[in-house]
């Protein structure tokens, strides 16, 4: 789709041309008014780069074993009993293989920040997508899609998730589908609902009366206006994803050895919580963070979004 | 003149908003004597409903009033709560738009009078429900027994506000602030209301106030006006000089832009031109639009609601028919169903000799090029997540999509400059503009494919008296401009009269009247013409207190019902809901004047 009058456009000859505000800008312009979701944001945006460039400047790999410094709490940990002088480069101590803390939580952040991306993109996707045609079209259809929606929230999704694990195997891709799979049920009713109520609106009545089809009506009238609820739900789907991974994986039906999440890593260090405390302590420290960081942006950006519901 | 119940001195009023402060008051000073009606006029925004808030002590949380407010001399701005609830609702009551959301909706109507009796009079139960009954009588409810045993939602519009008025008199109170308490009422209804609110100030000696957009209104009941604009009292006076020698521009504005049924054409604005040509373009054959109801129950049968149960009329080149009724009576669905937005039970739409039944898709489109409509909700009606300019383009864009981009935006800009709307503004979003500015928007987009015909639908009725009367010169201008045809549809008997070449009245989905201009207000022949051009207000005092009323009494009945639309023809009239009626025919008692048959 073609936006006619972008910013782009407006050359010289138009250079009267008032740029407005949309209500986009307006909600941006609360959001960072915010501090708690701006603080987020910044939080968020450290988490990330360390993860993504972190590891290429760490002396370690995150599956170099060193049978040395096996269960080494860091030089700084306050039980001096535990330590065993790895030399001041573990900074969040080794694992029970000797494999560096610092790069397996950078590389967990990887995995589980991509995870909780990705399948919130897939569920987005498909959520969108599904929730809008069937909102917008309405009568039998609709209630056809949402009987399917119902049927497949009423199948527990650990069930689901270790008969696929057992058909396919155990496979980095499927978590993404399985997870999405799930996630994108309540995105698909979340939009039907607001489509709904979009849908009696008279600008889509002008719309129709201006001779626009189904199709153009819903990308250019009602998933703008539908995204609103949408993000919010994203930024509350992602650690919803993150979670479920950490869940399968805690199950241990994630990710495999010797790629790593966090979810994976809590598993494992909440095993030795008692002699190696160190090892559940950072990545679910950085978990904790990171999920407390969406929820803020998704509070932030829902009063943003909606200033009379406060 | 004796003391007065209620003096305000310098009232201010303060809103403290994220996009800063907002006075909304501003040095607002005037008193009210006993039994004397005070009407408050003003356009939206000019602060006369906080005045009363404020008085009232319920402003909401983020405002605050400043100067003095004294009821019988005791000081309202700054009393407790406590001191203040032994006036509110008994001594001072107060009504307001919209009557749904002021009765609580899980207490029935009696039990709703009787808990307002009891908290302030202390009277047992029965005394407290006989007092009940009184006042429902005294608002004239018929039956009022069984009403005190209904619950809102089981209520009319009309029949709540009653409900309302009743409470808010029932502890005998000496000042009842009334809120728009019409507005969201039909004509024949605020008729009656305005008539009960009139005797209630001789039978009680209640004094009133009264803010209402409409000069109309404030005319027919108000003793002094108050005329507001933009937080300060302009003007105030006994009725008839603010009405007869009005001394601020802004009063002089305010009563020259009200459209009146009694003056056709405004003084030196933009007139009604005469039809392009005698052809017809638009031929409407006997159209139905029936909508399925279920009613409750398990095995419950469907039944037809009649939205729109046969109605045909011409349409000629460049002329603008005007369709008016209440509520309910089809009107809208009659637009929607011509323009194929809504699909039609039976009959014919043929369009410039193009039967609308039998068109292929390709035609379609170019139909819709043709026909276009605009919105009563100016706001509603644009996509607020796309600019203005966007929107103006789009029906276009869609319907010529071999257009340029640099074409669709010449011709954007210059259909902005024809409908008033600086085409630099065209990157700027709706809620950037006011409504008459987004009425402009929505006329722009409809008038960008320069159509055969526009249907207006409640397009002016949003709006403020003085913008509303820029959007009726516009319209008239761009009519002399581009000769297109209209059905101007509204329920505003004094703007269609101003605006339409033909009139014509709907009454549950049927045609009762069709006339003229000039025929159907000095000659209307049905019963419920008549009374539907005797409830408008008029703002002119003088012709309001001596015009007698012809009355309609009760509310617009169920068009579920197949026996209501005979209520003007009950000679014929089969007494079973669900039985075929007969239908009362169209006669032409003159020509191009037809009436249905009546009693």
């Amino acid at each position: 789709m073609s936006v006619p009058f972008s910013a782009a456009d407006t050359e010289a000859a138009m250079g009267d041309i008032v740029q407005g505000r949309s209500l986009w800008d307006d909600a941006l312009r609360r959001l960072m008014r915010n501090r708690a979701a701006v603080i987020s944001v910044v939080i968020l945006f450290v988490i990330a780069v360390a993860a993504v460039i972190g590891p290429y400047f760490l002396a370690y790999d995150y599956s170099f074993q060193d049978y040395t410094v096996v269960s080494c709490a860091p030089d700084w940990w306050p039980d001096t009993t535990v330590m065993c002088n790895a030399g001041g480069t573990h900074w969040f101590g080794t694992d029970s293989i000797g494999r560096d803390l610092v790069a397996r939580t950078l590389y967990g952040a990887r995995v589980s920040l991509a995870v909780g991306l990705i399948a919130t993109l897939v569920s987005l996707v498909i959520g969108v997508a599904y929730g809008a045609i069937a909102g917008y079209v309405g009568g039998r259809i609709d209630e056809l899609m949402m009987r399917f929606v119902d049927v497949l929230y009423s199948i527990p999704y650990i069930f689901l998730v270790i008969i696929l694990m057992v058909i396919f195997n155990r496979n980095f891709f499927l978590l993404f589908v399985a997870i999405g799979a799930v996630e994108w049920l309540t995105m698909a009713r979340i939009v039907r609902g607001q489509t709904l109520s979009i849908k009696q609106k008279e600008f889509i009545e002008a719309a129709r009366a201006g001779g626009v089809g189904a199709f153009g009506i819903i990308t250019r009238h009602i998933i703008p206006n539908v995204f609103g609820p949408v993000v919010v739900y994203v930024t509350l789907t992602v650690p919803a994803s993150i979670l479920a991974e950490s869940f399968l994986s805690f199950l241990g039906l994630g990710i495999q050895e010797p790629l790593t999440s966090w979810g994976v890593l809590i598993s494992d260090g909440a095993n030795q919580m008692e002699t190696a405390p160190w090892m559940l302590l950072f990545p679910a420290a950085f978990m904790t963070v990171t999920l407390f960081c969406f929820n803020f942006i998704g509070d932030g950006l829902r009063d943003a979004l909606d200033p009379k519901d406060r | 003149m004796s003391s007065p119940i209620l003096e305000v001195s310098n009232l201010n009023v303060r809103f403290s908003t994220p996009d800063g402060e907002v006075h909304a008051v501003k040095d607002a000073s005037f008193t009210i004597g006993e039994s004397e009606c005070l009407g408050v006029v003003g356009e939206s925004g000019s602060g006369k409903s906080q005045m009363f808030l404020a008085t009232m002590g319920i402003l909401s949380g983020n405002g605050k009033a400043s100067g003095s407010v004294k009821y019988r001399g005791q000081e309202l701005i700054g009393a407790t709560d406590r001191q203040l609830n032994k006036l509110r609702g008994s001594k001072i009551t107060m009504i307001f738009q919209d009557p749904l959301t002021c009765l609580t909706p899980h207490m029935t109507a009696g039990a709703q009078i009787v808990e307002a009796l009891q908290v302030h009079t202390k009277l047992p139960r029965d005394e407290a429900e006989k007092r009940a009954l009184e006042m429902l009588e005294l608002v004239r409810i018929p039956e009022a027994k069984r009403r005190m045993r209904q619950y809102p939602h089981e209520l009319s519009g009309g029949m709540r506000q009653r409900v309302m008025i009743a409470m808010a008199t029932a502890c005998g109170p000496d000042l009842l602030i009334a809120d728009e308490p019409t507005t969201a009422l039909d004509v024949t209804v605020q008729a009656q209301i305005l008539e009960i609110m009139r005797d209630l100030k001789v039978e009680l000696k209640t004094a009133i106030v009264l803010i209402s957009h409409d000069m109309g209104v404030i005319a027919g009941v108000s003793d002094r006006v108050a005329v507001m604009r933009r937080g300060e009292i302009v003007e105030t006076g006994p009725v008839d000089d603010i009405f007869y020698k009005p001394r601020h521009d802004y009063t002089k504005m305010l009563l020259d832009s009200m459209p009146r049924l009694d003056r056709p054409d405004r003084d030196g604005e933009a007139r009604l031109p005469p039809p392009k040509s005698d052809q017809t373009v638009l031929e409407v054959r006997d159209l139905k639009v029936h909508f399925p109801v279920r009613g409750t129950g398990f095995f419950a049968k469907t039944k037809p609601l009649r939205a729109v149960d046969g109605v045909s009329f011409d349409l000629r080149e460049g002329e603008t028919l005007g369709i008016v009724g209440e509520s309910g009576c089809g009107k809208s669905t009659l637009a929607r169903a011509v323009l194929k937005l809504l699909p039609k039970t039976d009959g014919t739409v043929v369009w410039m000799t193009r039967d609308l039944n039998a068109i292929s898709d390709s035609d379609q489109r170019r139909l819709r090029k043709e026909l276009q409509i605009v919105f009563q909700d100016p706001l509603a009606s644009l996509d607020p997540r796309r600019t203005i300019g966007e929107s103006i383009a789009e029906p276009l864009r869609t319907l010529q999509p071999g257009l340029s981009r640099d074409a669709v935006r010449a011709k954007v800009r210059a259909t902005m400059e024809q409908v008033g709307l600086d085409p630099a503004w065209l990157n700027r979003y709706p809620h950037e503009f006011s409504g008459g500015q987004n009425q402009r928007v929505g006329i722009a987009r409809a008038m960008i494919v320069e159509p055969k015909l526009v249907i207006c639908d409640e397009a002016v009725s949003a709006l403020d008296v003085s913008i509303q009367s820029q959007i009726v010169d516009l319209i008239l201008k761009l009519q002399t401009e581009f000769g297109m045809s209209m059905l101007f549809i509204s329920h505003d008997l004094s703007v269609v009269r101003q605006i339409s070449h033909r009139v014509m009245v709907l009454y549950l989905g049927r045609i009762v009247e069709l006339a003229d201009r000039e025929t159907i207000y000095k000659d209307a022949r049905h019963p419920y013409t008549k009374a539907l051009i005797s409830a408008v207000p008029v703002p002119d005092p003088k012709f309001e207190r001596s015009k007698t009323h012809v009355k309609l009494t009760g509310d617009l009945p169920s068009p579920l019902d197949t026996r209501a639309q005979l209520n003007f023809l009950k000679s014929k009239l089969i007494d079973d809901p669900d039985a075929e009626q007969y239908r009362p025919a169209l006669i032409e008692v003159t020509p191009g004047h037809y009436v249905a048959e009546h009693d």
